[in-house]
């Protein structure tokens, strides 16, 4: 397993946003997850990131314990993501924000730079327009707050890539693209899978998810509540109850 | 080269001023550049102003080396600060590096062998325009070759969004307190230029006042790059010189035209530059696509 959380809980005040999930990631699959508004998927996330610390419970990445390493220190073993409504660096260029995304992957050329001409930072430069290509982007000089939201949401995704991870975490990827970004979004996550990434999908569009995840958990009130196939998911009365409510009446 | 030889005779203290306040200057651009709002720079300045000024007067330290020590003792105390101080953001950092400038101001105050409330006076004035001078030259250079590297772009991103920065690798701490460090290096050494270029240095010459006054040469003259500090330093320590025949109202239009600035030029002076840059990369931008 690449990702393993056991047990994992986290509590807000007295709402126990995620209740002893348990989760086993396969290498080389897209992992769906979903879920109702507030069920916990992104609290999850953010404690598989290490945006936020696990009150009880552990998480295993590639076989180490990584339940108490900070975000920065998860990127360089190989976690990257995305967020939900999308975090740029806005005051930068698109090309500096894969080149951020490269951190983890670049040794510091400060030292090297404080001679003139001292440091050559093209080959990073090379790196980083490759990712734009591969998602699509052009214009690497405008800044990232310029770009159309759909283009945002690609130049986020080039960014974790450029980290060159084993895991890629994408929040809700397809908000706020329209049907053939989201069939190209598609095709880009089995591109990647083919070339041996691991890829959690959050997300609300159940076409995307049914099409494109092997497995797929399903969260409600912080708990999994599911997990199987995206045919099992389907046809469990578990999980239309979760969506639709509970039957007032038989 | 009369005029010229009297020009520098005449405004030599304010030549020195106005390079002294460029270095104060960019030490907050710094920690501006970071994203982070810090106050504390007056404090590092009197820390390496009383340090060099002691070890040289008392001691015999040779000015070199008692410049050096001061800058170093400034970071001696930026470092646990700026570990205690950095789990705040904003306005609150703002305050608390307020704090720590006051306690230094009050123990200046209070020690026995700075001189208390009189401060020192009779330092000797060893310091020449061009070892200020120089010394902008080096830090200028220094900091625009690190905003272009792995660490500026690391600052950079920090300031633009915490948590993506997070997110890319970047340890924030390490970096946001690398920030705070090289500022108050950067404020100690002007500091003890300062001190030798003035015959004396009390408390009050490092207080709120002062702190308030290093940021603003920073926020006028902009952070987007290293000339707007500098430029802003120069522009508003030249300007009561420049207004002095307006007089009793000289202040009134010195406030003015700093409000003039804020408003139409948020990001600073130097934005009347960066804004035709920024149209070009992006007409270059717009090719790229073609």
């Amino acid at each position: 397993m690449l990702l393993e959380c056991d047990r994992i809980s986290r509590r807000f005040g007295g709402v126990h946003a995620v209740a002893e999930i348990d989760l086993a990631i396969a290498p080389g699959q897209v992992f769906g997850l979903i879920g109702p508004n507030g069920a916990g998927k992104t609290t999850l996330v953010n404690l598989i990131s290490g945006h936020l610390r696990v009150d009880s419970g552990a998480i295993r990445f590639a076989g180490a314990d990584v339940t108490r390493l900070a975000p920065h220190a998860l990127t360089a073993r190989g976690i990257a993501r995305t967020f939900q409504g999308v975090r740029l660096f806005k005051g930068l260029t698109v090309l500096e924000n894969v080149l951020v995304g490269r951190h983890a992957r670049m040794r510091s050329d400060v030292i090297r730079r404080l001679w003139p001409g001292g440091a050559s930072d093209r080959t990073d430069r090379e790196q980083a327009r490759q990712f734009l290509e591969r998602l699509g982007l052009g214009r690497p000089q405008a800044l990232a707050g310029e770009l159309a939201y759909g283009d945002q949401r690609r130049l986020e995704i080039a960014r974790a890539l450029a980290s060159e991870p084993r895991l890629l975490i994408l929040d809700e990827p397809a908000a706020g693209m329209n049907p053939s970004e989201s069939a190209r979004l598609r095709e880009l996550m089995r591109g990647l899978v083919a070339e041996g990434l691991t890829i959690v999908l959050i997300e609300h569009d159940v076409r995307l998810v049914m099409g494109t995840c092997e497995r797929v958990a399903v969260l409600n009130f912080g708990r999994k509540i599911a997990e199987g196939t995206p045919a099992e998911i389907q046809t469990s009365p578990v999980v239309r109850e979760a969506y639709l409510g509970t039957e007032e009446v038989a | 080269m009369d005029a010229i030889a009297d020009f520098f005779r005449v405004y030599q203290t304010t030549i020195g001023v106005i390079g002294i306040n460029a270095l104060l200057a960019l030490s907050v651009w710094v920690t501006l550049y970071a994203g982070q709002l810090t106050l504390g720079n007056a404090a590092f300045m009197a820390v390496g102003a009383y340090g060099s000024a002691l070890l040289g007067m008392r001691i015999g330290v040779p000015f070199p080396l008692g410049l050096t020590i001061g800058a170093l003792l400034s970071a001696a105390l930026a470092l646990p600060l700026g570990l205690a101080v950095f789990r705040l953001r904003g306005v609150y950092l703002a305050i608390a590096t307020i704090g720590f400038g006051e306690v230094v101001r009050v123990v200046l105050l209070t020690l026995p062998f700075t001189g208390k409330a009189l401060g020192l006076n009779g330092i000797p004035p060893i310091t020449e325009l061009w070892h200020i001078y120089l010394s902008l030259a080096v830090v200028a250079y220094v900091l625009w070759r690190v905003q272009g590297s792995t660490v500026g772009r690391a600052w950079a991103a920090i300031r633009e969004d915490e948590i993506a920065a997070a997110s890319q690798g970047i340890a924030i701490r390490r970096y946001k307190l690398a920030a705070f460090v090289a500022g108050a290096v950067v404020a100690g050494w002007a500091g003890g230029l300062s001190a030798h270029l003035n015959f004396s240095i009390e408390p009050g010459d490092f207080g709120f006042t002062r702190a308030v006054q290093i940021l603003v040469f920073a926020v006028v003259g902009g952070t987007p790059s290293v000339a707007g500090p500098i430029f802003g330093a120069t522009l508003l320590t030249a300007l009561p010189e420049v207004l002095r025949p307006l007089k009793e109202y000289r202040d009134i239009f010195a406030g003015l035209i700093l409000m003039g600035v804020i408003i139409y030029l948020p990001r600073g002076l130097v934005t009347l530059a960066e804004l035709r840059k920024t149209r070009r990369l992006q007409e270059i931008g717009a090719a790229d696509v073609a």
